[in-house]
């Protein structure tokens, strides 16, 4: 990965608290994957940044060696990887996600 | 497209003792695939971590052939406690 990629990357993660990679964005996603964790995202009140990784190919390829994960959607909160679509929304189950988000606005 | 066989074999070969592996074919078009792996070498590793470690185990797969890979992966104990 080209390093004004990564750095690209970083910025975006640490100038918003939650941010998701994702296929199309968050008011028309193009994915079922994306879609999933837009919807879990929005019950759980969430406020968050979206990625459209579908425009951009340097990130679309950049994030998944960013993180050793190989699929989009990503989902990071405070410049963390939390996870993608499987884990947020088993998270999202058992009460994780919303600690972890709540956990940012303190 | 990918077999069965080889995404078992791949996931044995990485992650050594697996104690129950399934591998179910979701669409019948053998690219969206779901596995359920209970291995002992997830134990003390976090979920991502867990899926890190299948996700290199298949290594170029993910990257073509696998279009989409439902996870879960658990050790031994959280399995058991899954199991009831």
């Amino acid at each position: 990965m080209e390093d004004s990629v990564r750095q690209r990357i970083q910025d975006i993660i640490e100038s918003h608290d939650v941010v998701l990679f994702m296929k199309g964005t968050k008011h028309f996603p193009q994915c079922g994957f994306s879609a999933t964790v837009v919807e879990v995202l929005r019950r759980s009140g969430a406020d968050f940044q979206d990625v459209n990784v579908l425009e951009d190919p340097g990130i679309r390829q950049g994030i998944k060696e960013f993180t050793n994960w190989p699929t989009i959607p990503q989902l990071y909160v405070r410049g963390k990887f939390v996870g993608g679509c499987d884990i947020v929304r088993e998270m999202y189950e058992n009460g994780e996600l919303d600690a972890v988000l709540s956990a940012n606005e303190g | 497209m990918v077999e069965a066989d080889e995404l078992r074999e791949r996931i044995r070969q990485a992650l050594g003792s697996v104690s129950h592996l399934e591998v179910r074919d979701l669409t019948g078009t053998k690219d969206h695939w779901e596995a359920l792996i209970v291995s002992e070498a997830f134990s003390g590793k976090s979920r991502i971590e867990q899926h890190q470690m299948v996700y290199a185990a298949l290594g170029e797969l993910m990257a073509g052939p696998v279009h989409a890979l439902a996870l879960k992966t658990y050790s031994p104990e959280s399995w058991s406690k899954q199991e009831g």
